[in-house]
């Protein structure tokens, strides 16, 4: 139980924080939503209907600084190329577009709403996760 | 000024949940992906926990007749499950196994100031204007 104690009370302020979103301003807190909605600010009628999203966004982005000076312990363990990132990061932007979801949005407020279609993309991104890292193994590629 | 105070704590705090969960750790990501080699499924009491929470606030909200700073419930209406949902989900997870960051932990590690980090999230701002233009955005109306 311990090993997961940390795993758990983070998924639960995840869950609060998703949960006062809906419950504050009726918005779905998905990280590719909020991306999209910063692009669409182009009129005062759209900051009316959208600013939430750059506020999130800003106290998403601060909470690095925050957790740090709480003393929280912050691991950021990676050994993959920037190449890779920088790949990696233009396919997750282009097929969260396509899919208009990734873990907060689907994976998380989707499948707490128990929405089949978020259920099923949910099943494919870590479906196609789980192949890809097997993948990457089986040919030896180092990360 | 009342929703972006709310908006603002609601990131905040989705932010700490990602940091104190290690869900921003990109090699804790890719243990909790790789099942047939050194598993980590530690990863799943996040979900467990995140989604168990906001699928009872969501169901307890049903007798709200509206948000306490908002005119109604933004509640996603599309249900649509097409090819475009299959492959845009297929290639997020393409992505999120290459490197093991999903859109809201590289938002969190842009703190970091990690190079990779940072053309990671221009990237993926890249890619979600390359598909807006090329594809456009979904019809909500189907």
């Amino acid at each position: 139980m311990y090993q997961v104690l940390y795993e758990l009370l983070g998924g639960l302020l995840i869950g609060a924080a998703a949960s006062l979103l809906w419950l504050g301003v009726g918005r779905i807190s998905g990280m590719t939503g909020v991306l999209s909605s910063l692009f669409m600010l182009t009129t005062r009628e759209q900051w009316q209907r959208r600013g939430w999203a750059l506020a999130f966004l800003a106290g998403l982005v601060l909470a690095y600084p925050v957790f740090w000076l709480l003393g929280g312990k912050i691991d950021i363990e990676m050994t993959s190329s920037p190449l890779l990132w920088a790949s990696a990061g233009l396919i997750v932007g282009f097929g969260t577009y396509l899919g208009n979801g990734c873990t907060s949005g689907h994976g998380v407020c989707g499948m707490g709403r128990f929405s089949v279609r978020s259920m099923i993309a949910t099943v494919t991104f870590i479906t196609s996760g789980i192949l890809t890292v097997m993948i990457m193994n089986a040919l030896g590629v180092t990360v | 000024m009342k929703p972006l105070i709310i908006a603002f704590a609601s990131g905040l705090i989705f932010g700490l949940g990602l940091l104190l969960s290690g869900m921003n750790n990109p090699a804790k990501v890719r243990g909790f992906l790789d099942i047939l080699g050194d598993w980590q499924p530690a990863l799943i009491a996040v979900m467990a926990g995140a989604v168990g929470l906001f699928a009872v606030v969501y169901a307890l909200s049903h007798k709200l007749e509206r948000p306490w700073f908002a005119e109604r419930f933004h509640a996603p209406r599309l249900d649509l499950i097409d090819r475009r949902l299959l492959s845009g989900a297929a290639l997020f997870g393409l992505g999120w196994g290459l490197v093991g960051l999903c859109p809201g932990p590289a938002l969190v590690n842009i703190a970091s100031l990690d190079g990779r980090i940072l053309g990671f999230v221009v990237m993926l701002l890249i890619g979600n204007r390359l598909a807006h233009y090329l594809v456009g955005p979904v019809n909500k109306s189907q």
